[in-house]
């Protein structure tokens, strides 16, 4: 893995947004490079989700980010229902980026505090909505009601005066106003406690339906991104190791990163087994001078010379799932 | 529960228990409100085992934890019942007694590694700090114990790292500087408060290991807090689950999860996504939040949120009592799984609660009551 290639991009399949070699350098000290999306590729198909899960600093948030052209991406190619957004320039742009739209893991501090709900949701419009003011008062009521934020007390109340999980509904009504065909939503119940998480995921379920949504759905919670995504895409340190369908993936994860991360996460069953003996290892290399070959092998048990030389690509393992590794399980349990 | 106090020490062996906590309830007066953060908790921690503490934020766990430790000091608090440990009462005793206690006997590890260490003095020397003020060894001893104890939790290359700076090491490195310096004086018990949560899911699955195994080998008892019930189901043998101040429930692990009776619970439980189940399996949400600490309902305080709440409860605050296994405590006048209770929650969908509607529906799911 860490690897590269596009044998996973799919074209039968109805794809509203494709993401080509994409990469995204930061500029360090002493001319060194922060190194945070190395080449990935992948596809959405329209009213899809697809998971984006890794550990921190693997590049999650930047690649959501990238997509948005927040900022544009140092090379690599985003296309959103044809138009290839990293060519359009001016008004072109501004139009077509209003169909994506992006929701934050903290949900209170990206609400401006001095403004009430109606006008912080209505904002966008400014701009781009209906000018006609009932019709934008009834397309906000509507929204509002929605996500479950009462409209009429929207008109006067202000964020300070709702909860992390209102607070979260509100950016998310923000976000829908626009009618975009795709949302982003980066870590967006990662700050919230587990009952308003459940409200939360299930409602943007329902959205998803009721607008005919795509999303591209940021979290590090195996579970939680199991639960909404149709596919799971695994990143490590700037690079996609593995892609598929959740429930095969996680039933059979065939990048040795993903059973580690599958391993690791704590499921609440006092009868599941535990892996006790791993006490060491696990620190994650730097993004300023990422291992060769694969990005994985200075944390893998099955890393031998070929992966510290050559980069893997990635492969079909199994139906509409790929992986990006020298020695993947499946394969290598099968002789 | 005032004054018909549980001894939960009688009904589990009092021979073996190290930190016995009764009604203990921490208060902070806030201008003219008093904030009830811990309300009447009970529990014992045994000699060598591990209690889970889980509850929401804000539930009191953390008040709870520095409460026990005695070092909950601002100036608006008030603080009742007793704590004892090894038959010496806490609550109320000198600043000196608990200075003796602290490191050598219990000590704390914190959610965030970078509040507890301080960020211009060098790892090794952090370390050996409580060494030195407790024991009086040299220098030199100072630092071979230091290597010592950076082994113990497993960080590479000791030596070297004694001369890092925390902001030197990564999260899970710290972490484990934290651990050696909590466990440097060998205490008997160790409060663990959300020692994972800042910590990606691979760092924390070896931070609980390397914490379990501490704990076998100097047969210390712990007492693991967090908001996961995913981090307690393997890693404890027994759980109080908190909410709104109060333990509502408490079980040998295995019982807890398997055999749950209160409410909050299983709403909890099932308001978790599990990696076991199919992608898009409809969460089970707790509708609504919990009370404000400062307004308590006269009642139980999860009767506006509770599937099974009928009157009885939004009048009488239900007392913490045993099953017919002694060791297992829950506050519920409706319990998960008695006649009771499966009538409540028949009321409540025929009156179209919501949150009846989605318990009794995940109930059929589940098959059974529970
Ligand atoms: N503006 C920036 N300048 C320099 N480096 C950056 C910048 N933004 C991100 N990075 C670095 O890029 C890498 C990827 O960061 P990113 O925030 O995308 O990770 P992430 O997967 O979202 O992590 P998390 O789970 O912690 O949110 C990290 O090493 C980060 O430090
Ligand atoms: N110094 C204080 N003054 C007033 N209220 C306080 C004070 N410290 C804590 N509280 C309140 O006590 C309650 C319990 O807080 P506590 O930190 O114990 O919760 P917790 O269960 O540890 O939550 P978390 O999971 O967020 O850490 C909260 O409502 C909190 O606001
Ligand atoms: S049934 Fe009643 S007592 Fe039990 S949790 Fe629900 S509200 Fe509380
Ligand atoms: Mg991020
Ligand atoms: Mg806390």
């Amino acid at each position: 893995m860490a690897g590269s290639g596009k044998a996973h991009l799919r074209s039968s399949e109805d794809v509203i947004l494709r993401v080509e070699d994409l990469v995204v350098e930061f500029p360090a000290r002493k001319g060194q490079v922060v190194h945070a999306v190395s080449g990935i590729s992948f596809d959405v198909a329209r009213g899809e989700t697809l998971g984006l899960v890794g550990e921190s600093g693997c590049g999650k948030s930047t690649t959501g980010r990238a997509l948005l052209q927040l900022p544009p991406p140092t090379s690599g190619t985003v296309t959103l229902d044809g138009d290839e957004l990293t060519s359009l320039e001016g008004k072109a742009m501004m139009r077509r980026r209003t169909d994506i739209q992006m929701i934050f893991q903290d949900p209170i501090s990206s609400l401006n505090p001095r403004r009430t709900i109606s006008k912080i949701v209505a904002e966008p419009l400014d701009v781009w909505g209906p000018k006609d003011e009932a019709e934008q008062q009834r397309l906000i009521s509507d929204i509002l009601d929605a996500v479950g934020i009462d409209p009429e007390s929207a008109a006067y109340k202000r964020p300070h005066e709702y909860s992390g999980g209102q607070c979260q509904r509100i950016s998310i009504a923000r976000a829908l106003v626009m009618e975009p065909k795709v949302i982003i939503c980066d870590e967006p119940v990662s700050a919230l406690d587990v009952s308003v998480q459940a409200q939360i995921l299930n409602m943007l379920e329902d959205l998803k339906a009721k607008y005919g949504l795509t999303l591209v759905f940021i979290a590090h919670d195996l579970a939680v991104v199991k639960n909404i995504s149709d596919r799971v895409a695994v990143m490590y340190l700037g690079k996609i190791c593995e892609i598929g369908e959740s429930d095969e993936l996680y039933a059979s994860p065939a990048h040795p990163y993903t059973k580690l991360l599958i391993e690791s996460h704590p499921e609440p069953d006092p009868h599941a087994e535990v892996d006790e003996s791993v006490v060491v290892g696990g620190d994650i290399p730097s993004p300023l001078d990422p291992p060769s070959g694969c990005r994985f092998r200075t944390r893998c048990e099955f890393a031998d010379a070929t992966c510290s030389t050559d980069e893997p690509q990635m492969r079909e393992v199994g139906p509409a799932h790929f992986v990006a590794c020298h020695h993947p399980l499946r394969l290598a349990q099968s002789h | 529960m005032g004054v018909e106090v549980l001894s939960t020490d009688a009904m589990s062996g009092a021979s073996d228990a190290l930190l016995t906590v009764t009604d203990l309830r921490t208060h902070f007066h806030v201008g003219e409100h008093v904030v009830k953060a811990v309300d009447g908790v009970s529990l014992t921690v045994h000699k060598g085992k591990t209690l889970g503490i889980v509850g929401e934020s804000g539930s009191g766990k953390t008040v709870l934890s520095r409460s026990i430790m005695g070092i909950n000091t601002a100036p608006n608090i008030e603080t009742s019942g007793s704590v004892t440990y090894n038959g010496t009462e806490l609550v109320g005793s000198s600043r000196s007694t608990m200075r003796k206690l602290w490191g050598a006997e219990m000590s704390m590890v914190f959610q965030d590694p970078m509040t507890s260490l301080n960020p211009v003095v060098k790892v090794g020397r952090q370390v050996t700090e409580h060494l030195r003020s407790h024991q009086g060894v040299s220098k030199s001893e100072a630092r071979q114990a230091a290597i010592e104890l950076l082994k113990w939790v497993r960080i590479p290359e000791p030596e070297k790292r004694l001369e890092n700076y925390p902001h030197q090491m990564s999260g899970g490195m710290r972490q484990r500087v934290c651990i050696a310096i909590a466990l440097a004086c060998g205490p008997k018990l160790l409060f663990a408060d959300e020692p994972t949560t800042a910590l990606d899911v691979t760092v924390q699955h070896q931070i609980l290991n390397l914490l379990s195994q501490q704990q076998r080998e100097r047969d210390m008892a712990m007492v693991l807090v967090t908001h996961d019930l995913g981090v307690v189901a393997t890693r404890t043998d027994e759980i109080a689950v908190m909410y709104a101040g109060r333990v509502v429930e408490q079980a040998s692990t295995s019982t807890l999860f398997d055999d749950m009776r209160h409410p909050y619970t299983q709403s909890l439980f099932w308001s978790i996504p599990k990696t076991s189940e199919p992608k898009h399996t409809r969460l089970s949400a707790i509708v609504g939040r919990p009370p404000n600490l400062a307004a308590l309902p006269p009642g139980c305080s999860f009767a506006a949120r509770c599937p099974y709440a009928q009157d009885v409860c939004r009048e009488q605050a239900p007392e913490l009592q045993p099953t017919e296994d002694p060791s297992h405590l829950f506050a519920c006048h409706l319990p998960v799984g008695s006649d009771e209770g499966r009538r409540a929650l028949e009321v409540n969908v025929q009156l179209g609660l919501p949150q009846a509607k989605s318990a009794a529906l995940r109930a059929t799911v589940a098959g059974g009551g529970r």
